[in-house]
Order: structure tokens, then sequence, then C-alpha cells
């Protein structure tokens, strides 16, 4: 046992937990959806992934577990999608999906046969796996960080050619109203457990730490039971929103700052949501793709609040319809919790392996955004911003699209957790702001890239017409290819110069 | 006398010379800073090498600002360019001048490859090399390189090119 000293991180704030409703009662299966909605490429907002392509065409009876689009080519940042149940595919097509954008993307849909019939399994004794093995495992089984930025769970293990010292394990779920990790640490720690152990076995940290919020006493327990005889130290951390925020998790247990640009896996640490290591579990001990997670149903307009085991792709209206959603008072849902979700347009939506919470909020639980005032330069967002940023400044720029300010002030160390704008007296919905800025800042280098990629190709192509040519005459007067042609490159620059 | 003059002669033709190589620096070096003035203009512009602007790409439509052409007869770069190159120039920004089209989405194109009959006429007038194909054999378009610049659109004899929008990466 080795227990670190806490450092606090900068910021922050202390927020109410809204998350007595839903942990009452312990995780239920969701009922079978009469469709299952697969998108083919991760709605994410973070990082780009390619669209994997259908492995089924419509018509074709699937199993549950069976692979139906992956990369075409091996090494594509590419996450295979999985039938979560046993049917029929009905189409390939457009098809909303839950993003503030209210995109669709192209979906496999999936009709239930009720069966729920799995592909063939093969369970293995992890300890005599080869690292290899449990690589492709993990790859193939598709699976996503839970907690929240959805980065590809294999991607985050890649990225150490660096060794890995320290792996975190990140049980802090503290934003108000979430309790999926509460309840997944409370009823299924050894799954948790025996999925880290996964991870220490192929990366051999010297430190691996379990943290949890004091808040959830009952978890802590359970866990601290489950980890008993292991090399995992748990750790209560205090309870401030947003300490389950990766950057800042670390900084908490490590005392170390991530540096602006990196990932922490390049100072060594490696950070993983308590539902991505029990998907890890599932993936390499009983060859289970990431089919399923769990979900908090909470909000005033339902009947019934709790947490639930829902299959990937299932439609969010069917989760409402199974809790006794109450449309009269509902006035929106919202995907992930009140400071960093967004309102889901369409309730057809499915959820993703990302969707860690549905709020089914009255109007005076969550009043529809408050109309914005000027900012009155109060300075109250400044010291709440966990990254020590300064979200003031940030707006200022942000509204006069100052691509230079703005990349100066650190806008991309922003982790959008809304705690500037949760104090905000104005009601600005400064992160708005800044993620309309990030997503121009990113077009704005997509286009440059581009850009100088079609330059390249134009001057190949403009050097080699003029080869091309300089060969033709030379042929024409039977002279000697190679001066021909360094006599015209001569001409054509001597052109240029002019 | 005669090594006066001896002196005056060659001092003077020690002044031309080095007068003589002062001039022929000081051109080298102001070619130096208008080509150099040139990439920088056409780093703004954006590669489209659609020949909308009447020049025969971006780089000599970049070579003619730098000798004042105007600055708005760039549609795919649009305002934003045309606001870059103010900047860079030191001028008032104006807006686009329509008569060399208007400012649309980024596009690409896909050729039909069921219908191509395989003549080759896409690939001679594809400026960045985008397309790949032999003679009589079906042609396809690398997405990623194309620009959208539509010249390929007119060669086919078949119609079998289409444009359409350019999806995010
Ligand atoms: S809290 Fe709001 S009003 Fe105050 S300085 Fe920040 S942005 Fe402006
Ligand atoms: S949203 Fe960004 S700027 Fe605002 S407090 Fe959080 S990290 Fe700081
Ligand atoms: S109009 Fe076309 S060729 Fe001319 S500068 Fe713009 S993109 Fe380049
Ligand atoms: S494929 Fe056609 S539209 Fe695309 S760059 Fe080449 S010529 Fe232009
Ligand atoms: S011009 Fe049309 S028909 Fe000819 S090769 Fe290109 S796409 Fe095929």
């Amino acid at each position: 046992m080795s227990i670190p000293t806490l450092t606090p991180f900068p910021g922050g704030l202390l927020l109410p937990a809204h998350k007595e409703n839903a942990t009452q009662s312990p995780i239920i299966n969701a009922a079978m959806p009469q469709r299952l909605i697969f998108p083919l490429q991760y709605p994410a907002q973070q990082h780009h992934t390619v669209p994997a392509v259908p492995q089924v065409s419509v018509g074709d009876t699937v199993l549950k577990g069976q692979c139906i689009a992956q990369g075409d080519t091996p090494n594509t940042s590419c996450i295979p999608v999985h039938a979560s149940t046993s049917g029929t595919v009905m189409a390939i097509e457009d098809h909303p999906v839950p993003h503030p954008d209210d995109t669709h993307t192209r979906c496999i849909i999936v009709e239930p046969d009720g069966q729920d019939k799995w592909i063939t399994r093969k369970k293995a004794d992890v300890t005599t796996l080869d690292n290899d093995v449990i690589f492709d495992r993990i790859a193939q089984a598709g699976i996503i960080g839970q907690g929240g930025a959805g980065f590809p769970c294999i991607d985050k293990l890649h990225s150490q050619d660096k060794a890995i010292h320290t792996l975190i394990i990140n049980g802090a779920e503290c934003e108000p109203y979430i309790c999926c990790d509460d309840s997944l640490m409370r009823e299924r720690a050894d799954t948790i457990i025996e999925g880290t152990r996964i991870l220490q076995q192929l990366l051999k940290p010297e430190h691996c730490y379990l943290a949890i919020e004091d808040n959830k006493p009952d978890a802590i327990a359970a866990v601290q039971k489950a980890a008993k005889d292991t090399a995992i130290d748990i750790i209560v951390v205090p309870t401030r929103y947003p300490i389950g925020g990766e950057l800042q998790l670390i900084q908490t247990l490590t005392g170390q700052e991530v540096p602006s640009g990196n990932n922490p896996t390049d100072i060594g640490i490696l950070c993983h949501n308590v539902g991505t290591v029990a998907a890890v579990y599932h993936a390499v001990a009983l060859d289970e793709p990431s089919l399923s997670r769990i979900i908090t149903l909470t909000g005033d307009s339902l009947d019934k609040q709790g947490n639930l085991e829902v299959l990937i792709g299932t439609p969010i209206d069917s989760l409402l319809d199974e809790m006794g959603v109450n449309r009269d008072t509902l006035s929106q849902v919202i995907m992930g919790g009140p400071l960093m979700g967004f309102a889901v347009h369409d309730l057809n939506s499915p959820v993703l392996k990302t969707t860690n919470c549905l709020i089914a909020a009255t109007r005076e639980a969550l009043p529809p955004p408050k109309a914005e005032m000027p900012c009155i330069r109060c300075g109250r967002c400044e010291p709440v911003c966990p990254a020590s940023l300064l979200p003031q400044q940030l707006y200022w720029y942000a509204r006069d699209n100052d691509a230079k300010a703005l990349t100066e002030y650190n806008l991309f160390d922003c982790i959008e957790c809304g705690a500037c704008a949760y104090v905000c007296p104005s009601h600005i919905p400064l992160v708005d702001y800044y993620r309309k800025s990030k997503h121009h800042l990113r077009q704005a280098a997509d286009e440059k890239a581009r850009a100088d990629k079609a330059k390249q190709r134009f001057d190949a192509r403009e050097k080699r017409l003029v080869e091309q040519a300089a060969a033709r005459d030379a042929r024409k007067q039977g002279g000697d290819k190679q001066s021909a042609i360094a006599a015209a490159i001569a001409r054509a620059k001597a052109k240029d110069a002019k | 006398m005669t090594a006066n003059i001896l002196i005056a002669i060659f001092t003077f033709a020690l002044l031309a010379l080095l007068l003589g190589s002062a001039l022929c620096f000081a051109a080298k070096r102001l070619k130096g800073d208008r080509n150099a003035l040139v990439e920088q203009i056409n780093a703004i512009l954006p590669q489209t090498q659609c020949g909308q602007c009447d020049y025969a790409g971006c780089r000599p439509y970049a070579a003619a600002i730098a000798q004042g052409e105007a600055i708005n007869k760039c549609p795919p770069g649009g305002e934003a360019t045309i606001q870059a190159l103010a900047n860079l120039l030191e001028q008032e920004a104006v807006p686009l001048n329509t008569e060399h089209g208007t400012h649309e989405a980024p596009q690409v194109v896909i050729i039909r490859e069921d219908d191509c009959i395989g003549c080759t006429l896409c690939i001679q007038a594809c400026p960045v090399d985008a397309i790949v194909g032999t003679a009589k054999q079906m042609h396809t378009v690398i997405t990623d390189a194309c620009t959208g610049c539509k010249l390929c659109l007119p060669p086919c004899p078949v119609d079998c090119i289409d444009l359409t929008q350019r999806v995010a990466a």
C-alpha cells in the first residue's frame, strides 16, 4: 500500500449532488427495445474517427456480439461495431444520433428476434494470455472510454511505447445526477478489479490507484473488499467538481500537471474509467465485445428513476417509456450531466457507449437557459476554472474570432467542464462559445493541411508536365533527353523568376 | 602625371565595380523579396487550383497580386481569404468580385465508375493529380486529394463525374 499525498487542483465547485433518487434500487436490465441503432461513425467531438464499413446487408440475420461493421484496413482509427443482440438487419441508412449539433450519421438498424443468441465465445484464463492477444481482444471489442470524451480504449493503450508508471482507475463521478459508476462499483466491484488487474498485467505499472469521491461510502466499501490482496490502492478523494476530469484527477493523485498539448500517457500516466475497465474484463476474459453499459435514468419527469443496464443502440425514447415518462412535464432530455451534457434533439437517437446519464428534466428542475446578458467583467468565472484559464478573456476572443489570441490563451486546454458558465451572473453560455471556437480552429487547421497538400500536388504536376514536354521535344529533335529536360526546367525557372 | 591618371582610372574602375556589384546584389535581393511575397500570398490562397480567378492556378494569381492585381478574384477563398490578403498587403478588404463566381461549401467529385469509358480526359484536366486510372480502364477519384475545382467535369464525354458536398474528415 502506498497512499499518495493528495494535491488539490485549482478552481472547482461544490455542487448539489442530486444522486439520491437514482441510487435507491439495484441495477436492472432494460427491456429489449423494438429496434437497435448502430452508428457507423462515432459522433465524437474531440477527435476524428473513420466510419466503419458495414459487413452485413439488409435482410441478414445477426447474432449477439457479431461484428457488423469495421475498418476496411487495419490500423485505421476505426471502432468496430457489434450487434448487441440477435436479430435481422432492417436498414442501413442515415439516422439521428445524439450530438449537440443534431447530426445524422449512417447507421445499421437491427430488429431484435428476442432470442438474444450469442456468437461462440472463447473464455480465457487471463494469466496465460500473451500481451498481443490481450491487445487484440481489447481492439476487437470496440471499447470506448466510458467516462465521456469517448477516446477509443485501444488508442490510449497503444499510445504508450513509453512506459506507464501509474495506472489510475477513475471512479470519481463528480457531476450532479450521474451515478452509473457508483452503482457499478457497489454491485460489480469484482469485475472492475479483474479488469484493472488485466491492465496491470499488460502494462506493469509501479502504482495503480482506484479513486473514488468521499460521498460514495458504499462504493468505497465494496471496492475495498474486492481489491483486498491485490496491488490496487483505493484512494478516497474529496468531493469537488470536476475532480472526475482526467487531468484534475491526475493532478490530485500525483501532483503532476499534464503539459499543454500532451496526453497523460506522455508523462507515463494512463487513466481509465471504471466502466471501461469492466468492459476490458468482459472483452479479455469472457471474449465479449462492448455491447451494453449502465446508464442513470433520472429527472423529475420520470415515474421511476434508477440505473439500467442498457444495450448499446437502444433508442432513448424506449428507455424513457420504460421509466414512465410524463410527456406533459418533460421539458428536455439531457445526455450526460447538467454541466457537461447537452440536450438531445431527437429522442429516436440511440444511446452510445459514452452515454452515462439521461436526465428527463422538467421545466422547474432544469429551466431553459436564461437570456444571455452582456459580460460585466465581474471575474467570477476565473477562480473556478480547474484548468487555470481566463474564461472571460477567452469569451471576448471567441466573440472576435481571434484565432491567435485563443491559441495563446490556451483555449485547447479548456476541458469544457462548464464551471465558469455555472457561476456566470450574466448567464453567458461560455462553453458553447469555446466549443464553437475550437471547432473553427480545428477546421481552419484541416483546411490549411488540405491546401498544403494540394499545393504540393499542383507543384509536382507542373514539374512533371515541364519534364514531359521537354522529353517530347527531345524525341522530336532526336536530341539528348536529359539535357533537354534540364534546359526546359531552367526555362521554366527563368519564367517564374521574371 | 601618368601616375595620377592611372590612380584616377583605377579609382573609377574600382568604384564602378563596387557600385555595379551593389546594384546587382540589390536587384537579386529585391527579386528574392518579391518571390518571398509571392510565396506568402500563395500560402493564403486556398490551392483549389480552379482557375476561376482567370489565372492558371493559385500561384500564378499570387504572382499577379504581388504585381498589384486585385485581391478579390478568388471565389473558393471567399471573404476570409480576401481579409487575410488585405491584412498581409495592408490594403482595404473589398467584397468578392462575383464575376469570377460565388463562394460555395467545399466540394469533391466522384466518378460513377460503371459509366466511365476510361478515356483519360479527366486525368489530363486535373490540376492536382487526384484521379487515377489508365486508358480504357475505370477511373476513380482520390477524394482526399480532390480540391473540388470542377476542371474535370467539362472534358468528360459521358458526364459520369458528379459533384458532392465534401464531408468533414
Ligand atoms: S462570470 Fe460572466 S459576467 Fe463575470 S466576467 Fe466571467 S463571463 Fe463576464
Ligand atoms: S469550461 Fe473551460 S474555461 Fe470554463 S471553467 Fe471549465 S475549463 Fe475553465
Ligand atoms: S480562384 Fe481558384 S485558382 Fe484562383 S486563386 Fe482561387 S482557388 Fe486558386
Ligand atoms: S478530381 Fe476534378 S474536381 Fe477534383 S481536383 Fe481533380 S479536376 Fe478538380
Ligand atoms: S473523362 Fe469521364 S469517361 Fe473519361 S476517364 Fe474520366 S470519368 Fe471516365
